[in-house]
């Protein structure tokens, strides 16, 4: 049986899953049942001084009628007392020895910093998680994405918190940033120990177009608030990768931003995460998500034969590179599969009017006939195909030798003739 | 205009065998469609609605514009979304028959759609600036509809002669009611006719009431669209006893009036197309306990769907295979019927002789062909009781058309309706030479 236990920073936990701090991490009873269901840790939403919400607070985005496929919330940090949320981290904590507690803290001054970092850690937290990131509400309050995205006040306020901690500080990133370099090292340089990322992104969900009023919806009016869910994996994806590569970085990371299921986790850890955090998925199924989290996450390792978890983290980063170095002689043609195409062709549509005009209806039969000419082996086919592994995607081998733009600038290293350009 | 319908209808004890879908579902539903290029769907419409676009409109919640897209093809949308046979046109079709999944039930999304046209009182058209045409149309039933509609998009003015006193045709007239009801039919036909321009006579009998000679002196056009004739009658003892009916008489009458089926304990109807099936259900669907279909065919060579067959099994339907009637006795009325075995050459086996008990005895072995109301007409050409007609409709005497199931023998609603349309399509070149215009 694979191992799932991991660390991010120290902070070690029996599986790479945890609650993210959001709402259904806003309470003792929401994380002892979500213990219950498996989940290994749990960041606690966001200790602060305790603000007031509006409604409503959260809008969904619905693609061809999967809702919820994009997420956006405008809600705060917590609206808790911070006795209650302190007495509920001590219950919780004793109910529950083995799974990591992290507290996430928001707050303004050194003091006030210092006074939260005690009382969170007297009151059992495995781990802290300064909350420079959220998009919404406390960042016009000079907290949250105000600071996440000033490098020189995120350094300062980290080695406070640094100095004051006596377990491991984690910092969440705002992604709402152009470079997330710039912000992991000053998290370093702070003295973190571990970054998250990524927090929500800078949005508006939608518009009531009857009303004319954007959404999530307050009387009349509404307000930017911060995306989540499915779609923002693969920004998520790219700004973990960004931090894993690079080679003056090298804390842990705690991978956040889309994770549905476990092979969203497995991407997450092979781009570099230790662990992984989920709101999202859980606000829209429950917890109960989980178990599929950690029996697909078992299963894939025994097929990949990997007995730990820290055996596949980062196993993708040496396959990032950049686009200057991709081997441009590389050539691929789609080919359909003739007993498995159903005749929709879809892919016809999606050739000639989305990309290179080279996939033709033809006489007698439903199936496409590809022009392999000129074929530019751009993908599209393949991702609009309803049938699995009807069109594949061939090597073809066109006798060149591999060559990227940067070899040819730098060496004048001949580049195979263009196709599919007229 | 048409008489008023009974409410004492035998029909009106049916429900829907197909439900309706509601909005999340259709939308649902709306959203698996792969949006096929040159979609196979549209290839199997006789009418070639654009499947694939009203679906996606549905999807969006453009339900307007969902509508607007069927009637556009089709303006008979809404009955043939409810009586079309999909599972061997559009339905059946669908590239999902081939990946093991669901096809796509358009069927149900057309009605969503059509329906939510005809509850909101949505006119999609207008008539066509008037050219000072005159087009007769001779029957009022989907071919004539949908001739008739058009040619009012051209500008053209119509008269319909309509024998019965209601109107729509086998619509009206003909069709399973679990399918569609007289009255629905009647809506369609009040929201074609808003278009405005077309006059229906009813209770006019083109031939007697009116000569064709007339009617080609005083028109520019005529369509002829009158359908199918009475019953085919079997040629065997004892078939004018009471109980025994011819299928489409007797549909009729049901679906128009009261037929009385207390004292029916068991049916036998004779046939194995279409009409015997739904002649099967419908009897069943009334509460005869016991219902026979005898057929002198085997089951696999019957002309009736597979799917509707399947249907009124799953409804208690019995079959009695590669046999005939040989006799109806009763005393006074239909008690039994006399059978006989036949081989595969419909010849009958000596001493295979059987009696089927039945209170109730259905004909459904065809029905007569009209086109012999013509046979005065030189230039029309009469083929095996239908009127010989062109791509277009055309006769070949001038000024004379034809659609639906008087020239193509007998086909479904969509059928007859593409036929009118193309039709209407083909008089307007011909009523404006080089000036017509789509």
């Amino acid at each position: 049986m694979p191992d799932l236990s991991t660390s991010t920073g120290g902070i070690h936990s029996p599986n790479p899953f945890w609650l993210a701090s959001a709402p259904p991490a806003n309470s003792g009873l929401q994380i002892q049942r979500a213990f219950e269901a498996g989940w290994g840790g749990a960041v606690w939403k966001t200790l602060g001084v305790p603000i007031q919400n509006v409604s409503s607070r959260f809008g969904g985005h619905t693609i061809r009628g999967v809702q919820g496929a994009g997420f956006s919330n405008i809600e705060l940090i917590t609206d808790r007392t911070l006795e209650a949320n302190l007495r509920e981290i001590a219950e919780t904590k004793r109910l529950f020895p083995k799974n990591p507690i992290i507290v996430s803290l928001m707050e303004e001054t050194e003091a006030s910093w210092r006074d939260l970092i005690k009382q969170s850690i007297d009151a059992g937290a495995d781990g802290l998680e300064l909350n420079f990131g959220c998009p919404h509400g406390m960042c016009e309050r000079g907290m949250g994405s105000a600071v996440g995205q000033e490098p020189a006040i995120n350094e300062r306020i980290t080695s406070w918190a640094v100095k004051y901690s006596t377990v491991p500080v984690l910092v969440k990133l705002t992604p709402n940033v152009s470079d997330i370099v710039p912000h992991g090292l000053a998290a370093k340089r702070g003295g973190a120990k571990g970054v998250s990322l990524i927090n929500t992104i800078k949005s508006i969900i939608g518009v009531d177009i009857d009303t004319f009023v954007p959404q999530p919806v307050v009387r009349n009016q509404s307000t930017n608030g911060g995306y989540c869910g499915a779609a923002v994996k693969p920004i998520a994806l790219h700004m973990v990768a960004a931090l894993a590569r690079e080679k003056d970085f090298g804390l842990p990371i705690s991978g956040i931003g889309g994770i549905t299921n476990w092979r969203d986790a497995v991407e997450f850890i092979l781009l570099g995460s230790s662990t992984v955090q989920v709101c999202t998925e859980v606000m829209l199924r429950g917890y109960p998500i989980v178990q599929d989290m950690i029996d697909g996450l078992q299963q894939y390792m025994r097929t990949h034969h990997f007995s730990r978890i820290d055996q596949m983290i980062g196993k993708a980063i040496p396959a990032y590179s950049e686009w200057g170095d991709l081997d441009m002689n590389y050539e691929t043609v789609a080919k359909i599969n003739a007993d498995k195409c159903i005749g929709c062709q879809v892919c016809v549509a999606a050739c000639h009017d989305g990309a290179h005009q080279c996939i033709h209806p033809q006489e007698g039969t439903r199936v496409p006939r590809i022009d392999e000419s000129e074929c530019v082996g751009c993908n599209l086919c393949q991702i609009v195909c309803p049938v699995p592994d009807c069109i594949s995607m061939v090597s073809v081998d066109n006798g060149q030798k591999p060559a990227s733009w940067n070899d040819h600038v730098t060496h004048g290293t001949q580049l195979r003739p263009k196709k599919g350009v007229h | 205009m048409t008489a008023p319908l009974s409410t004492q209808r035998s029909e009106t004890v049916f429900q829907d065998f197909k439900l309706p879908l509601h909005r999340d579902a259709a939308v649902a539903e709306a959203n698996r469609c792969l949006f096929c290029s040159d979609a196979p769907c549209i290839q199997a419409c006789p009418t070639a609605i654009d499947i694939p676009q009203f679906i996606r409109k549905i999807a969006t919640d453009n339900v307007h514009g969902s509508a607007a897209t069927i009637f556009d093809s089709n303006i008979l949308g809404m009955s043939c979304s409810r009586v079309c046979p999909v599972e061997v046109l559009c339905v059946g079709s669908c590239v999902y028959n081939h990946l093991e999944q669901p096809p796509i039930a358009i069927g149900k999304l057309q009605r969503y759609a059509t329906d939510l046209a005809f509850e909101n009182g949505w006119k999609f058209f207008t008539a066509g600036p008037s050219t000072g045409k005159r087009v007769a149309l001779i029957g009022s039933g989907p071919a004539s509809l949908a001739a008739a509609h058009q040619l009012r998009r051209f500008g053209h003015a119509c008269t319909i002669f309509e024998k019965r006193s209601t109107v729509g045709g086998l619509n009206s007239t003909g069709v399973a009611p679990y399918k569609m009801k007289a009255d629905r039919s009647l809506d369609e036909v009040e929201w074609i006719l808003s278009i405005g321009g077309i006059e229906v006579k009813t209770d006019v009998s083109v031939g007697t009431d009116i000569s064709l000679t007339s009617l080609e002196k005083d028109f520019d056009a005529i369509f002829v669209g009158v359908g199918l004739g009475a019953d085919t009658a079997l040629g065997v003892p004892g078939e004018s006893l009471a109980g025994v009916h011819g299928a489409v008489s007797w549909i009729e009458s049901m679906k128009l009036g009261s037929v009385g089926m207390a004292a029916v304990q068991r049916a036998v109807v004779i046939g194995g197309g279409n009409t015997a099936i739904d002649a099967v259900r419908e009897t069943l669907g009334l509460g005869i306990p016991s219902v026979t279909m005898l057929y002198r065919g085997t089951h696999s060579g019957m002309s009736g769907y597979s799917h509707e067959w399947k249907a009124a099994m799953e409804q208690g339907a019995q079959a009695v295979w590669q046999s005939v009637a040989t006799a109806i006795e009763g005393n006074g009325r239909a008690q039994r019927v006399k059978c006989v075995q036949v081989d595969d050459h419909k010849a009958p086996i000596a001493a295979s002789d059987f009696t089927l008990q039945a209170d109730l005895v259905l004909i459904a072995i065809g029905q007569s062909k009209l086109a012999s109301m013509l046979s005065s007409l030189s230039g029309i050409c009469i083929d095996k009781g239908c009127i010989r007609v062109d791509t277009n409709g055309f006769t070949g005497r001038d000024k004379w058309f034809a659609g639906g199931d008087c020239a193509n023998g007998g086909k479904e609603v969509v059928n007859a309706a593409a036929e009118g349309k193309a039709a209407a399509m083909s008089i307007n070149h011909h009523l404006m030479g080089h000036h017509a215009h789509a």
